[in-house]
Protein backbone atom coordinates (compact mmCIF):
# COMPACT_ATOMS: atom_id res chain seq x y z
CA UNK A 1 0.00 0.00 0.00
CA UNK A 2 2.71 2.43 1.02
CA UNK A 3 4.81 1.40 -1.96
CA UNK A 4 1.96 2.05 -4.31
CA UNK A 5 1.40 5.58 -3.04
CA UNK A 6 5.06 6.42 -3.33
CA UNK A 7 4.93 5.41 -6.98
CA UNK A 8 1.75 7.21 -7.85
CA UNK A 9 2.12 10.56 -6.19
CA UNK A 10 5.02 12.16 -8.13
CA UNK A 11 3.34 11.24 -11.41
CA UNK A 12 0.11 12.76 -10.26
CA UNK A 13 1.92 16.02 -9.67
CA UNK A 14 3.48 15.95 -13.13
CA UNK A 15 0.12 15.22 -14.58
CA UNK A 16 -1.36 18.29 -12.89
CA UNK A 17 1.50 20.58 -13.81
CA UNK A 18 1.15 19.53 -17.44
CA UNK A 19 -2.57 19.93 -17.39
CA UNK A 20 -2.47 23.40 -15.85
CA UNK A 21 0.28 24.53 -18.19
CA UNK A 22 -1.55 23.45 -21.34
CA UNK A 23 -4.78 24.91 -19.99
CA UNK A 24 -3.07 28.25 -19.43
CA UNK A 25 -1.69 28.23 -22.97
CA UNK A 26 -5.03 27.47 -24.54
CA UNK A 27 -6.71 30.06 -22.31
CA UNK A 28 -4.21 32.69 -23.42
CA UNK A 29 -4.82 31.79 -27.07
CA UNK A 30 -8.58 31.96 -26.74
CA UNK A 31 -8.43 35.29 -24.93
CA UNK A 32 -6.18 36.69 -27.68
CA UNK A 33 -8.50 35.55 -30.45
CA UNK A 34 -11.63 36.82 -28.74
CA UNK A 35 -10.15 40.16 -27.83
CA UNK A 36 -8.99 40.65 -31.42
CA UNK A 37 -12.41 39.81 -32.77
CA UNK A 38 -13.98 42.10 -30.17
CA UNK A 39 -11.56 44.92 -30.95
CA UNK A 40 -12.07 44.78 -34.72
CA UNK A 41 -15.82 44.42 -34.33
CA UNK A 42 -16.19 47.30 -31.86
CA UNK A 43 -14.09 49.57 -34.05
CA UNK A 44 -15.83 48.46 -37.22
CA UNK A 45 -19.30 48.95 -35.82
CA UNK A 46 -18.57 52.66 -35.36
CA UNK A 47 -19.28 53.28 -39.04
CA UNK A 48 -22.84 52.12 -38.74
CA UNK A 49 -23.52 54.41 -35.80
CA UNK A 50 -22.96 57.42 -38.06
CA UNK A 51 -26.04 59.12 -39.51
CA UNK A 52 -26.93 58.05 -43.06
CA UNK A 53 -24.80 54.89 -43.06
CA UNK A 54 -26.40 51.47 -42.71
CA UNK A 55 -25.02 47.99 -43.22
CA UNK A 56 -26.79 47.41 -46.52
CA UNK A 57 -25.55 50.68 -48.01
CA UNK A 58 -22.07 49.85 -46.85
CA UNK A 59 -22.06 46.41 -48.45
CA UNK A 60 -23.76 47.40 -51.70
CA UNK A 61 -22.77 51.04 -52.19
CA UNK A 62 -20.65 51.82 -55.20
CA UNK A 63 -19.22 55.17 -54.13
CA UNK A 64 -16.29 55.36 -51.72
CA UNK A 65 -15.53 58.94 -50.65
CA UNK A 66 -14.96 58.92 -46.89
CA UNK A 67 -13.46 62.39 -46.82
CA UNK A 68 -16.02 63.96 -49.18
CA UNK A 69 -18.99 66.09 -48.19
CA UNK A 70 -21.29 64.38 -47.77
CA UNK A 71 -19.04 61.34 -47.19
CA UNK A 72 -19.98 58.10 -48.99
CA UNK A 73 -19.11 54.64 -47.69
CA UNK A 74 -19.82 52.10 -50.43
CA UNK A 75 -17.49 49.11 -50.04
CA UNK A 76 -18.83 46.97 -52.88
CA UNK A 77 -15.95 47.77 -55.28
CA UNK A 78 -13.44 46.45 -52.74
CA UNK A 79 -15.48 43.35 -51.96
CA UNK A 80 -15.81 42.64 -55.68
CA UNK A 81 -12.10 43.33 -56.19
CA UNK A 82 -11.06 40.99 -53.39
CA UNK A 83 -13.28 38.15 -54.53
CA UNK A 84 -12.44 38.40 -58.23
CA UNK A 85 -8.67 38.59 -57.68
CA UNK A 86 -8.61 35.69 -55.21
CA UNK A 87 -10.92 33.44 -57.19
CA UNK A 88 -9.13 34.16 -60.47
CA UNK A 89 -5.83 33.48 -58.74
CA UNK A 90 -7.18 30.13 -57.57
CA UNK A 91 -8.46 29.34 -61.06
CA UNK A 92 -4.96 29.88 -62.41
CA UNK A 93 -3.08 28.19 -59.57
CA UNK A 94 -5.35 25.19 -58.91
CA UNK A 95 -4.80 23.34 -62.21
CA UNK A 96 -1.09 24.16 -62.15
CA UNK A 97 -0.64 23.12 -58.53
CA UNK A 98 -2.70 19.95 -58.74
CA UNK A 99 -1.01 18.86 -61.96
CA UNK A 100 2.40 19.55 -60.44
CA UNK A 101 1.39 17.47 -57.43
CA UNK A 102 0.27 14.59 -59.67
CA UNK A 103 3.58 14.76 -61.49
CA UNK A 104 5.54 14.72 -58.25
CA UNK A 105 3.63 11.84 -56.66
CA UNK A 106 2.45 9.65 -59.51
CA UNK A 107 4.68 10.20 -62.48
CA UNK A 108 8.10 10.89 -61.00
CA UNK A 109 7.74 10.07 -57.32
CA UNK A 110 11.46 9.85 -56.58
CA UNK A 111 12.96 12.99 -58.04
CA UNK A 112 9.65 14.84 -57.95
CA UNK A 113 9.25 14.79 -54.21
CA UNK A 114 12.96 15.13 -53.54
CA UNK A 115 13.73 18.10 -55.80
CA UNK A 116 10.56 19.65 -57.18
CA UNK A 117 8.58 19.97 -53.98
CA UNK A 118 11.28 21.91 -52.09
CA UNK A 119 11.60 24.23 -55.08
CA UNK A 120 7.87 24.92 -55.11
CA UNK A 121 7.81 25.32 -51.34
CA UNK A 122 10.57 27.89 -51.75
CA UNK A 123 7.97 30.10 -53.44
CA UNK A 124 6.16 30.29 -50.11
CA UNK A 125 9.20 31.82 -48.45
CA UNK A 126 9.61 34.77 -50.82
CA UNK A 127 8.39 37.99 -49.13
CA UNK A 128 5.27 39.44 -50.64
CA UNK A 129 6.93 42.78 -51.33
CA UNK A 130 9.30 40.97 -53.70
CA UNK A 131 6.35 39.47 -55.51
CA UNK A 132 4.77 42.90 -55.79
CA UNK A 133 7.98 44.40 -57.04
CA UNK A 134 8.47 41.73 -59.70
CA UNK A 135 4.82 42.07 -60.67
CA UNK A 136 5.17 45.81 -60.99
CA UNK A 137 8.39 45.82 -63.00
CA UNK A 138 7.90 42.69 -65.16
CA UNK A 139 4.26 41.69 -65.32
CA UNK A 140 2.60 45.11 -65.50
CA UNK A 141 4.73 46.39 -68.44
CA UNK A 142 4.13 43.09 -70.25
CA UNK A 143 0.36 43.31 -69.78
CA UNK A 144 0.44 46.97 -70.82
CA UNK A 145 2.15 46.05 -74.10
CA UNK A 146 -0.03 43.07 -74.92
CA UNK A 147 -3.47 44.14 -73.74
CA UNK A 148 -5.31 47.44 -73.86
CA UNK A 149 -5.10 49.49 -70.66
CA UNK A 150 -2.45 50.40 -68.12
CA UNK A 151 -1.38 46.88 -67.27
CA UNK A 152 -2.37 47.34 -63.65
CA UNK A 153 -5.62 45.80 -62.46
CA UNK A 154 -7.27 42.51 -61.62
CA UNK A 155 -5.30 40.51 -64.20
CA UNK A 156 -1.95 41.60 -62.78
CA UNK A 157 -3.15 41.10 -59.20
CA UNK A 158 -4.53 37.62 -59.91
CA UNK A 159 -1.38 36.43 -61.66
CA UNK A 160 0.88 37.62 -58.85
CA UNK A 161 -1.43 36.05 -56.27
CA UNK A 162 -1.64 32.80 -58.21
CA UNK A 163 2.12 32.34 -57.95
CA UNK A 164 2.00 33.17 -54.26
CA UNK A 165 -0.66 30.56 -53.50
CA UNK A 166 0.83 27.90 -55.78
CA UNK A 167 2.92 26.31 -53.00
CA UNK A 168 -0.10 26.05 -50.67
CA UNK A 169 -2.17 24.24 -53.27
CA UNK A 170 0.69 22.06 -54.51
CA UNK A 171 1.89 20.97 -51.07
CA UNK A 172 -1.55 20.06 -49.79
CA UNK A 173 -2.39 18.24 -53.03
CA UNK A 174 0.92 16.35 -53.02
CA UNK A 175 0.41 15.27 -49.40
CA UNK A 176 -3.11 14.10 -50.15
CA UNK A 177 -2.04 12.17 -53.24
CA UNK A 178 0.91 10.58 -51.48
CA UNK A 179 -1.33 9.56 -48.60
CA UNK A 180 -3.68 7.63 -50.84
CA UNK A 181 -3.40 3.89 -50.09
CA UNK A 182 -1.36 2.08 -52.71
CA UNK A 183 -3.89 -0.72 -52.77
CA UNK A 184 -6.44 1.53 -54.48
CA UNK A 185 -4.06 2.33 -57.33
CA UNK A 186 -3.05 -1.32 -57.63
CA UNK A 187 -6.71 -2.30 -57.75
CA UNK A 188 -7.22 0.01 -60.67
CA UNK A 189 -4.06 -1.05 -62.52
CA UNK A 190 -4.91 -4.71 -62.00
CA UNK A 191 -8.20 -4.18 -63.82
CA UNK A 192 -6.23 -3.04 -66.82
CA UNK A 193 -6.58 0.70 -66.30
CA UNK A 194 -3.88 2.91 -67.73
CA UNK A 195 -2.06 5.44 -65.59
CA UNK A 196 -4.16 8.30 -66.90
CA UNK A 197 -7.41 6.41 -66.28
CA UNK A 198 -6.24 5.57 -62.78
CA UNK A 199 -5.37 9.19 -62.04
CA UNK A 200 -8.54 10.56 -63.56
CA UNK A 201 -11.06 7.99 -62.32
CA UNK A 202 -9.63 6.83 -58.99
CA UNK A 203 -6.96 9.10 -57.61
CA UNK A 204 -8.53 12.50 -58.29
CA UNK A 205 -12.11 11.64 -57.20
CA UNK A 206 -10.87 9.94 -54.03
CA UNK A 207 -8.67 12.85 -52.99
CA UNK A 208 -11.05 15.58 -54.19
CA UNK A 209 -12.01 16.93 -50.74
CA UNK A 210 -8.35 17.30 -49.79
CA UNK A 211 -7.54 18.95 -53.12
CA UNK A 212 -10.39 21.42 -52.57
CA UNK A 213 -9.10 22.10 -49.07
CA UNK A 214 -5.83 23.22 -50.64
CA UNK A 215 -7.65 25.43 -53.11
CA UNK A 216 -9.80 27.07 -50.41
CA UNK A 217 -6.74 27.68 -48.23
CA UNK A 218 -5.11 29.22 -51.29
CA UNK A 219 -8.11 31.49 -51.87
CA UNK A 220 -8.10 32.53 -48.25
CA UNK A 221 -4.41 33.36 -48.43
CA UNK A 222 -4.98 35.37 -51.61
CA UNK A 223 -7.93 37.10 -49.97
CA UNK A 224 -5.79 38.29 -47.07
CA UNK A 225 -2.70 39.25 -49.07
CA UNK A 226 -2.27 43.02 -49.14
CA UNK A 227 1.11 44.31 -50.14
CA UNK A 228 1.79 42.53 -53.42
CA UNK A 229 -1.74 43.17 -54.63
CA UNK A 230 -1.67 46.81 -53.68
CA UNK A 231 1.49 47.29 -55.76
CA UNK A 232 -0.03 46.02 -59.01
CA UNK A 233 -3.76 46.60 -58.81
CA UNK A 234 -3.91 50.39 -59.27
CA UNK A 235 -6.07 51.20 -56.23
CA UNK A 236 -8.90 53.10 -57.91
CA UNK A 237 -12.05 52.78 -55.78
CA UNK A 238 -14.50 51.57 -58.40
CA UNK A 239 -15.63 48.34 -60.04
CA UNK A 240 -13.58 47.86 -63.21
CA UNK A 241 -15.13 47.02 -66.55
CA UNK A 242 -12.18 44.94 -67.68
CA UNK A 243 -9.41 42.88 -66.13
CA UNK A 244 -6.88 45.53 -67.13
CA UNK A 245 -8.43 48.47 -65.36
CA UNK A 246 -7.31 49.89 -62.04
CA UNK A 247 -9.32 48.75 -59.01
CA UNK A 248 -8.91 47.98 -55.29
CA UNK A 249 -9.31 45.16 -52.83
CA UNK A 250 -10.34 45.22 -49.18
CA UNK A 251 -6.74 44.74 -48.11
CA UNK A 252 -5.18 47.25 -50.47
CA UNK A 253 -7.51 50.07 -49.46
CA UNK A 254 -6.79 49.41 -45.78
CA UNK A 255 -3.00 49.40 -46.11
CA UNK A 256 -3.11 52.45 -48.35
CA UNK A 257 -5.36 54.65 -46.20
CA UNK A 258 -4.76 53.47 -42.62
CA UNK A 259 -1.83 55.81 -42.01
CA UNK A 260 -3.70 58.88 -43.21
CA UNK A 261 -6.72 58.69 -40.95
CA UNK A 262 -7.33 59.93 -37.42
CA UNK A 263 -8.42 57.32 -34.94
CA UNK A 264 -12.15 57.56 -34.33
CA UNK A 265 -12.89 59.54 -37.46
CA UNK A 266 -15.58 58.23 -39.83
CA UNK A 267 -12.91 57.32 -42.41
CA UNK A 268 -10.95 55.36 -39.81
CA UNK A 269 -14.07 53.50 -38.63
CA UNK A 270 -14.94 52.65 -42.21
CA UNK A 271 -11.53 51.01 -42.66
CA UNK A 272 -12.14 48.98 -39.52
CA UNK A 273 -15.45 47.89 -40.99
CA UNK A 274 -13.56 46.67 -44.08
CA UNK A 275 -11.17 44.80 -41.79
CA UNK A 276 -14.13 43.23 -40.09
CA UNK A 277 -15.47 42.00 -43.45
CA UNK A 278 -12.05 40.51 -44.22
CA UNK A 279 -11.99 38.74 -40.89
CA UNK A 280 -15.51 37.40 -41.30
CA UNK A 281 -14.63 36.09 -44.75
CA UNK A 282 -11.55 34.35 -43.36
CA UNK A 283 -13.75 32.62 -40.79
CA UNK A 284 -16.03 31.50 -43.60
CA UNK A 285 -13.05 30.02 -45.45
CA UNK A 286 -11.89 28.22 -42.31
CA UNK A 287 -15.34 26.71 -41.87
CA UNK A 288 -15.39 25.58 -45.50
CA UNK A 289 -12.03 23.88 -45.00
CA UNK A 290 -13.22 22.16 -41.81
CA UNK A 291 -16.30 20.96 -43.61
CA UNK A 292 -14.26 19.59 -46.52
CA UNK A 293 -11.88 17.85 -44.14
CA UNK A 294 -14.74 16.16 -42.38
CA UNK A 295 -16.04 14.93 -45.72
CA UNK A 296 -12.68 13.56 -46.77
CA UNK A 297 -12.63 11.22 -43.77
CA UNK A 298 -15.74 9.32 -44.91
CA UNK B 1 -10.69 -33.44 -64.78
CA UNK B 2 -8.11 -35.54 -66.55
CA UNK B 3 -9.41 -34.38 -69.89
CA UNK B 4 -8.83 -30.68 -69.19
CA UNK B 5 -5.09 -30.62 -68.82
CA UNK B 6 -4.91 -27.35 -70.73
CA UNK B 7 -2.28 -24.92 -69.63
CA UNK B 8 -3.60 -21.65 -68.29
CA UNK B 9 -0.28 -20.08 -67.51
CA UNK B 10 3.26 -21.27 -67.54
CA UNK B 11 6.32 -19.73 -65.91
CA UNK B 12 9.78 -20.71 -67.13
CA UNK B 13 12.98 -19.88 -65.25
CA UNK B 14 11.32 -16.94 -63.60
CA UNK B 15 13.53 -14.81 -61.37
CA UNK B 16 12.64 -11.59 -59.63
CA UNK B 17 15.18 -9.16 -58.23
CA UNK B 18 14.62 -6.21 -55.93
CA UNK B 19 17.72 -4.17 -56.60
CA UNK B 20 20.52 -6.70 -56.12
CA UNK B 21 18.50 -9.02 -53.91
CA UNK B 22 17.02 -12.02 -55.68
CA UNK B 23 13.55 -12.70 -54.28
CA UNK B 24 12.53 -15.49 -56.65
CA UNK B 25 15.07 -17.94 -58.10
CA UNK B 26 14.58 -19.60 -61.49
CA UNK B 27 11.14 -20.95 -60.86
CA UNK B 28 9.34 -22.98 -63.52
CA UNK B 29 5.74 -23.70 -62.76
CA UNK B 30 2.68 -24.62 -64.84
CA UNK B 31 -0.86 -23.66 -63.96
CA UNK B 32 -3.71 -25.56 -65.52
CA UNK B 33 -7.06 -24.18 -66.52
CA UNK B 34 -10.02 -24.91 -64.27
CA UNK B 35 -7.76 -25.68 -61.37
CA UNK B 36 -6.77 -23.96 -58.18
CA UNK B 37 -3.08 -23.82 -57.43
CA UNK B 38 -2.05 -22.81 -53.94
CA UNK B 39 1.32 -21.20 -53.26
CA UNK B 40 2.43 -21.81 -49.69
CA UNK B 41 5.57 -21.06 -47.73
CA UNK B 42 6.83 -18.94 -44.85
CA UNK B 43 6.75 -15.11 -45.02
CA UNK B 44 9.36 -13.68 -47.34
CA UNK B 45 9.69 -16.88 -49.35
CA UNK B 46 8.87 -15.10 -52.60
CA UNK B 47 5.41 -16.48 -53.22
CA UNK B 48 3.68 -13.07 -53.30
CA UNK B 49 6.46 -11.62 -55.42
CA UNK B 50 6.07 -14.53 -57.81
CA UNK B 51 2.31 -13.97 -57.94
CA UNK B 52 2.72 -10.26 -58.62
CA UNK B 53 5.00 -10.99 -61.58
CA UNK B 54 2.27 -12.96 -63.27
CA UNK B 55 0.28 -9.85 -64.18
CA UNK B 56 3.30 -7.56 -64.18
CA UNK B 57 2.28 -5.71 -61.03
CA UNK B 58 5.97 -5.66 -60.16
CA UNK B 59 6.33 -3.08 -62.92
CA UNK B 60 4.92 -0.58 -60.42
CA UNK B 61 7.71 -1.19 -57.92
CA UNK B 62 10.82 0.77 -58.75
CA UNK B 63 13.92 -1.38 -58.64
CA UNK B 64 12.09 -4.62 -59.31
CA UNK B 65 13.39 -6.66 -62.25
CA UNK B 66 11.91 -9.83 -63.65
CA UNK B 67 13.74 -12.32 -65.89
CA UNK B 68 12.58 -15.53 -67.52
CA UNK B 69 9.38 -16.23 -69.39
CA UNK B 70 5.72 -16.39 -68.53
CA UNK B 71 3.55 -17.87 -71.24
CA UNK B 72 -0.15 -17.29 -71.56
CA UNK B 73 -1.36 -19.04 -74.66
CA UNK B 74 0.91 -17.80 -77.45
CA UNK B 75 2.35 -14.80 -75.67
CA UNK B 76 5.23 -14.25 -73.32
CA UNK B 77 3.95 -11.78 -70.73
CA UNK B 78 7.42 -10.42 -70.07
CA UNK B 79 7.89 -9.41 -73.68
CA UNK B 80 8.25 -5.61 -73.69
CA UNK B 81 5.78 -5.41 -76.57
CA UNK B 82 3.01 -6.86 -74.41
CA UNK B 83 0.23 -4.41 -73.66
CA UNK B 84 -0.15 -4.60 -69.87
CA UNK B 85 -3.63 -3.15 -70.17
CA UNK B 86 -4.80 -6.13 -72.24
CA UNK B 87 -2.76 -8.51 -70.12
CA UNK B 88 -4.35 -7.37 -66.88
CA UNK B 89 -7.72 -7.76 -68.47
CA UNK B 90 -6.89 -11.45 -68.92
CA UNK B 91 -5.38 -11.86 -65.47
CA UNK B 92 -7.40 -10.47 -62.57
CA UNK B 93 -6.08 -9.96 -59.08
CA UNK B 94 -7.47 -9.91 -55.55
CA UNK B 95 -5.49 -8.69 -52.55
CA UNK B 96 -5.18 -9.52 -48.89
CA UNK B 97 -7.01 -6.40 -47.80
CA UNK B 98 -10.18 -5.64 -49.70
CA UNK B 99 -9.56 -2.46 -51.69
CA UNK B 100 -12.93 -1.30 -53.01
CA UNK B 101 -12.88 2.08 -54.72
CA UNK B 102 -14.59 4.96 -52.94
CA UNK B 103 -17.60 4.59 -55.19
CA UNK B 104 -20.94 2.81 -55.23
CA UNK B 105 -21.14 -0.98 -55.46
CA UNK B 106 -22.38 -0.64 -59.04
CA UNK B 107 -19.55 1.70 -60.04
CA UNK B 108 -16.95 -0.59 -58.50
CA UNK B 109 -17.99 -3.39 -60.82
CA UNK B 110 -18.71 -1.23 -63.87
CA UNK B 111 -15.30 0.44 -63.54
CA UNK B 112 -13.29 -2.24 -65.35
CA UNK B 113 -15.73 -2.90 -68.22
CA UNK B 114 -16.04 0.86 -68.81
CA UNK B 115 -12.29 1.06 -69.25
CA UNK B 116 -12.46 -1.60 -71.84
CA UNK B 117 -14.97 0.32 -73.86
CA UNK B 118 -18.40 -0.86 -72.74
CA UNK B 119 -20.65 2.19 -72.50
CA UNK B 120 -24.09 0.68 -73.06
CA UNK B 121 -26.07 1.01 -69.83
CA UNK B 122 -27.99 -2.22 -70.33
CA UNK B 123 -24.86 -4.19 -71.04
CA UNK B 124 -23.19 -2.74 -67.94
CA UNK B 125 -26.25 -3.62 -65.84
CA UNK B 126 -25.98 -7.20 -67.03
CA UNK B 127 -22.27 -7.41 -66.30
CA UNK B 128 -22.80 -5.97 -62.81
CA UNK B 129 -25.53 -8.47 -62.05
CA UNK B 130 -23.76 -11.52 -63.43
CA UNK B 131 -20.46 -10.61 -61.73
CA UNK B 132 -22.18 -10.09 -58.39
CA UNK B 133 -24.05 -13.36 -58.82
CA UNK B 134 -20.85 -15.23 -59.57
CA UNK B 135 -19.25 -13.71 -56.49
CA UNK B 136 -22.28 -14.77 -54.41
CA UNK B 137 -22.98 -11.18 -53.47
CA UNK B 138 -26.03 -10.38 -55.58
CA UNK B 139 -28.69 -11.31 -53.01
CA UNK B 140 -27.05 -9.17 -50.35
CA UNK B 141 -26.51 -6.11 -52.51
CA UNK B 142 -29.17 -6.01 -55.23
CA UNK B 143 -31.25 -3.46 -53.29
CA UNK B 144 -28.37 -1.12 -52.60
CA UNK B 145 -26.25 -1.17 -55.72
CA UNK B 146 -25.89 2.58 -55.67
CA UNK B 147 -24.73 2.87 -52.08
CA UNK B 148 -21.08 3.24 -51.17
CA UNK B 149 -19.04 0.05 -51.34
CA UNK B 150 -17.27 1.17 -48.18
CA UNK B 151 -20.44 0.48 -46.18
CA UNK B 152 -20.12 -3.25 -46.85
CA UNK B 153 -18.52 -5.62 -44.32
CA UNK B 154 -14.94 -6.78 -44.87
CA UNK B 155 -16.04 -10.14 -46.23
CA UNK B 156 -18.55 -8.51 -48.55
CA UNK B 157 -15.91 -6.02 -49.71
CA UNK B 158 -13.59 -8.88 -50.56
CA UNK B 159 -16.30 -10.64 -52.56
CA UNK B 160 -16.98 -7.30 -54.26
CA UNK B 161 -13.31 -7.14 -55.23
CA UNK B 162 -13.57 -10.64 -56.66
CA UNK B 163 -16.71 -9.61 -58.56
CA UNK B 164 -14.86 -6.55 -59.80
CA UNK B 165 -12.07 -8.65 -61.26
CA UNK B 166 -14.55 -11.12 -62.79
CA UNK B 167 -16.35 -8.24 -64.50
CA UNK B 168 -13.54 -7.77 -67.04
CA UNK B 169 -13.84 -11.46 -68.00
CA UNK B 170 -10.37 -12.68 -67.10
CA UNK B 171 -9.05 -16.19 -67.73
CA UNK B 172 -6.91 -16.29 -64.67
CA UNK B 173 -7.47 -14.87 -61.19
CA UNK B 174 -4.56 -14.25 -58.85
CA UNK B 175 -5.39 -14.11 -55.14
CA UNK B 176 -2.90 -12.85 -52.59
CA UNK B 177 -4.06 -14.21 -49.22
CA UNK B 178 -7.66 -13.29 -50.02
CA UNK B 179 -9.09 -14.42 -46.70
CA UNK B 180 -6.38 -13.65 -44.18
CA UNK B 181 -7.99 -10.38 -43.06
CA UNK B 182 -11.46 -11.93 -42.70
CA UNK B 183 -13.40 -13.73 -39.98
CA UNK B 184 -14.05 -17.49 -40.23
CA UNK B 185 -17.55 -17.13 -41.67
CA UNK B 186 -16.41 -14.78 -44.44
CA UNK B 187 -13.40 -16.99 -45.03
CA UNK B 188 -15.66 -20.00 -45.55
CA UNK B 189 -17.69 -17.99 -48.06
CA UNK B 190 -14.59 -16.96 -49.97
CA UNK B 191 -13.36 -20.54 -50.06
CA UNK B 192 -16.73 -21.74 -51.29
CA UNK B 193 -16.57 -19.06 -53.94
CA UNK B 194 -13.10 -20.12 -55.05
CA UNK B 195 -14.31 -23.70 -55.50
CA UNK B 196 -17.24 -22.35 -57.49
CA UNK B 197 -15.08 -20.10 -59.71
CA UNK B 198 -12.71 -22.94 -60.48
CA UNK B 199 -15.18 -24.21 -63.06
CA UNK B 200 -14.47 -21.20 -65.26
CA UNK B 201 -11.10 -19.83 -64.29
CA UNK B 202 -7.55 -20.76 -63.57
CA UNK B 203 -7.00 -19.62 -59.99
CA UNK B 204 -3.66 -19.07 -58.30
CA UNK B 205 -3.87 -18.36 -54.60
CA UNK B 206 -1.20 -17.40 -52.09
CA UNK B 207 -2.10 -18.47 -48.59
CA UNK B 208 -0.56 -18.76 -45.15
CA UNK B 209 -3.31 -21.03 -44.00
CA UNK B 210 -2.34 -24.57 -44.86
CA UNK B 211 -5.77 -25.92 -44.07
CA UNK B 212 -7.12 -23.46 -46.58
CA UNK B 213 -4.64 -24.64 -49.21
CA UNK B 214 -5.64 -28.23 -48.49
CA UNK B 215 -9.34 -27.38 -48.71
CA UNK B 216 -9.51 -25.31 -51.87
CA UNK B 217 -6.59 -26.24 -54.12
CA UNK B 218 -5.93 -29.00 -56.62
CA UNK B 219 -2.21 -28.36 -56.85
CA UNK B 220 0.09 -26.89 -54.25
CA UNK B 221 3.52 -25.35 -54.67
CA UNK B 222 5.79 -24.94 -51.67
CA UNK B 223 8.19 -22.01 -51.80
CA UNK B 224 11.12 -21.49 -49.50
CA UNK B 225 13.70 -18.69 -49.60
CA UNK B 226 12.87 -17.83 -53.19
CA UNK B 227 13.11 -21.42 -54.39
CA UNK B 228 10.35 -23.74 -55.46
CA UNK B 229 10.83 -26.78 -53.24
CA UNK B 230 7.95 -28.93 -54.32
CA UNK B 231 4.96 -28.78 -56.64
CA UNK B 232 2.44 -31.58 -56.68
CA UNK B 233 -1.18 -32.56 -56.30
CA UNK B 234 -2.43 -31.01 -53.08
CA UNK B 235 -3.54 -34.38 -51.80
CA UNK B 236 -0.10 -35.87 -52.26
CA UNK B 237 1.88 -32.87 -51.06
CA UNK B 238 0.02 -32.71 -47.77
CA UNK B 239 -0.04 -36.45 -47.06
CA UNK B 240 3.13 -37.72 -48.58
CA UNK B 241 5.54 -34.95 -49.55
CA UNK B 242 8.64 -35.99 -51.42
CA UNK B 243 10.89 -33.33 -49.87
CA UNK B 244 11.96 -33.25 -46.22
CA UNK B 245 11.62 -29.43 -46.10
CA UNK B 246 8.02 -29.63 -47.23
CA UNK B 247 7.27 -32.22 -44.61
CA UNK B 248 8.85 -30.05 -41.93
CA UNK B 249 6.88 -27.00 -43.00
CA UNK B 250 3.45 -28.57 -43.30
CA UNK B 251 3.87 -30.40 -40.01
CA UNK B 252 4.80 -27.10 -38.36
CA UNK B 253 8.42 -27.84 -37.48
CA UNK B 254 9.57 -24.52 -38.91
CA UNK B 255 8.24 -21.43 -40.63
Amino acid sequence: MQDKQRVVKPHLAEEWVGKIYTLLCIFFLIVTIFSMVYFVASKGIGTFLLPNVNVLDFLTGLKWAPEGSPPAFGALPFIVGSFTTSILAALIAAPLGICAAIFMTEIMPGAGRRYLQPVIELLAGIPSVVYGFIGLSVLVPFLRDVFPGQGIGIAAGSIVLSIMILPTITTIAADALAGLPNSLKEGSYALGATRWQTIYRIILPTTLPALLTGVVLGISRAFGEALAVQMVIGNAPHIPKSLFESTSTLTSVITLSMGNTVSGSPHNSALWSLAFILMAMTFVFVFIVRWLERRSKV
Amino acid sequence: MQATQELGLSAKDLSVYYGSKQAVRNISLDFEKKQVTALIGPSGCGKSTFLRSLNRMNDLISGARVTGEIWIEEDNILDPRVDVVLLRQKIGMVWQRPNPFHKSIYENIAFGPRYHGIKNKKQLDEIVESSLRKAALWEETKDRLHQSALALSGGQQQRLCIARSIAVKPQIILMDEPASALDPVSTAKIEELITELKQDYCIIIVTHNMHQAARVSDKTAFFYMGDLIEHDDTQKLFTNPSQQQTDDYISGRFG
